[in-house]
């Protein structure tokens, strides 16, 4: 295999008095899509966070693309080529739709045809280009602060359950998009609660519990073990997979 | 090839109450002039308190917008702001002393020459202050509300003092330049030169915020980061050093004010900017913590209502503004244009 684009190596996070993460080991595959599962509660966005750097790791190490960003401010890994989305989607609520793409692109201006493609994989982003995004709808403000974080090329994309909560057809959409970053070179990490979602996108899964990573390989391998799913998340993803 | 099902989703009009409701902050400004308008009946008078009250307005926006940015940014209450007002002024007027033949001149263009440096000075003072007051006192007690309150009051003593150290203790009074002194006449009613000219440097200044604000990428950066700071850094964005920016730009503008507002008065004292602070804070509340647009309206509804009410009731001017706020409070309790923090 060659070298991951991202590897976490002992990971402790506290929150407050919470101890989160209890060393977490994780390998992301370069160009591919790794899913991060688990129960509600686990670890998976206080992991995401402590990759991005918004809560600091209490020890362990991040190593991203050859690098250790352990000590690296927030704004030093986005800068890095990490995406971020978060679970909120850090929408700018009095921006326009328009301001908050501009702001995806920290090295110049919106490239036109990098444009072009997002409002073709995200059409409802183009109608509503210079409303506020605040007036958005949930699935829409969805697309933007995924479009957003598209809206030049990063190396690495940390992506919190884009599809919690969204019609089927624009999680397809989401799915569609995220296919064609993937066949672009991109490597992504995402948080899914959805298995059909998570079994249809992913190459590779990672099973969190207790604030560990108890389980890494490959999906397929996962998707087609229903004792390994039972094992690993204490539920039978019979219905799911049907 | 589209991505996605077709979908062309519409916004519901709004209706005639709630198009109202989201007009009725920008509206107050002209709402009161008619009422005063009708409330003092002479239209000579009107006009004069109009202007005054417009000219007191600009002042205390320029000093309240880098306060109300700087809260609005980085969640930071600095009651030291005052003291930027005061050095500024300090500064100001010595250049202006220092050009006694150029403000004392029958001549415009040496009046404004001098005017002109004396505020760049005042303005790279306060800057460079702030860029200290930042650094040292500040960055310390960044998500401390308390400490902030009680370090910055410290910083704003400290500051005060030392004014008297270098300028002594007394007031000093200055003169106007002298083709600003007196005043102009416009259908009957007189109007100060230099209220007509704070006025124009006040709405200048707002418009050229709000064009950094509204089309520049900083600007940009800056109204994001009042929003959803964590998520500006997401995106890679270095919001320290925008903050600090900010908060230079800010003392900068105070120490404008801080000029403009001793030349209004004619006189200067270190407890001055203390002293404006209490209408500082009241425009940046009213105007909702962190929107420069609020600060402007708020500031030129206090400078309005505290001219025209000195004129009809003079006792009553002193509680005009608390009142002011207190209304504004109970109709929208974040402020006139709040800014929607993340959470």
């Amino acid at each position: 295999m060659s070298d991951p684009i991202l590897s976490l190596n002992g990971l402790h996070t506290d929150i407050a008095q919470y101890h989160i993460l209890q060393g977490v080991d994780l390998v992301v595959p370069r160009g591919q899509v790794t899913m991060l599962l688990g129960r509600n509660g686990v670890g998976k966005t206080t992991t995401l966070k402590s990759i991005m750097g918004q809560w600091a790791a209490k020890s362990g190490e991040i190593h991203y693309d050859g690098q250790d960003i352990t000590r690296l401010s927030v704004s030093a890994r986005a800068r890095a080529g990490i995406g971020f989305v978060p679970e909120d989607m850090g929408i700018f609520r009095d921006l326009t739709v328009e301001e908050n793409m501009v702001l995806g692109c920290t090295s110049g201006p919106l490239d036109p045809k990098r444009k072009d493609w997002l409002l073709s994989a995200f059409p409802a982003l183009g109608t509503f280009w210079r409303s506020e995004a605040g007036n958005l709808s949930g699935g829409q403000k969805q697309m933007l602060s995924i479009a957003r974080a598209m809206a030049e090329d990063r190396k690495l994309y940390l992506i919190d359950e884009p599809t919690k909560g969204l019609a089927p057809a624009i999680v397809s959409t989401m799915a569609r998009a995220l296919r064609e970053l993937k066949a672009q070179g991109a490597s992504i990490l995402l948080v899914e609660q959805n298995f059909s979602v998570a079994r249809a996108l992913g190459d590779s899964a990672a099973v969190m519990d207790d604030g560990r990573v108890i389980w890494n390989g490959a999906m397929s391998e996962l998707a087609e073990n229903k004792d390994l799913q039972e094992r690993l998340m204490g539920l039978s993803m019979e219905g799911a997979l049907r | 090839m589209t991505l996605a099902p077709d979908h062309k989703p519409t916004f519901a009009d709004l209706t005639l109450g709630e198009r109202l409701g989201k007009a009725m902050p920008v509206l107050l400004v002209p709402i009161l002039v008619v009422l005063g308008f009708i409330a003092i009946g002479v239209p000579s008078s009107w006009l004069t308190l109009t202007v005054s009250g417009l000219a007191m307005g600009m002042m205390i926006f320029i000093m309240a917008s880098g306060l109300t940015l700087v809260f609005g940014l980085m969640d930071v209450i600095n009651f030291g702001h005052g003291a930027f007002i005061s050095v500024g002024a300090f500064v100001g007027v010595s250049v202006l002393i220092a050009l006694g033949d150029w403000t004392g001149a029958a001549s415009l263009l040496l009046n404004m020459s001098a005017i002109s440096l004396a505020v760049l000075a005042a303005m790279a003072v306060t800057g460079a202050l702030g860029w200290g007051f930042e650094r040292v006192i500040v960055k310390p007690v960044y998500g401390a509300h308390l400490k902030q309150i009680l370090v910055t009051v410290g910083g704003l003593i400290v500051i005060e003092q030392l004014i008297h150290v270098i300028w002594g203790p007394d007031e000093i009074f200055i003169n106007r330049p002298e083709m600003l002194k007196g005043a102009v006449t416009f259908a009957g009613a007189a109007m100060e030169k230099y209220r007509l000219l704070a006025v124009g440097i006040g709405l200048v200044l707002f418009i050229a915020m709000r064009m950094v604000l509204r089309r520049t990428k900083i600007g940009l950066i800056v109204r994001a980061g009042v929003e959803n700071g964590p998520m500006v850094e997401a995106l890679g964005y270095r919001l320290r050093l925008v903050f600090i920016g900010v908060f230079v730009a800010g003392s900068a503008l105070a120490g404008l004010g801080g000029v403009m507002w001793g030349l209004y008065q004619e006189v200067i004292t270190a407890g001055m900017g203390e002293e404006m602070m209490v209408l500082v804070f009241i425009v940046a509340i009213i105007g909702g913590l962190g929107s420069v647009e609020g600060a402007f309206i708020g500031a030129l509804l206090v400078g309005l209502l505290q001219n025209y009410v000195a004129f009809l009731e003079p006792k009553l001017a002193l509680v005009s503004n608390i009142a002011l706020m207190t209304a504004i409070l109970m109709w929208r309790p974040q402020g006139m244009l709040p800014v929607v923090k993340a959470k």
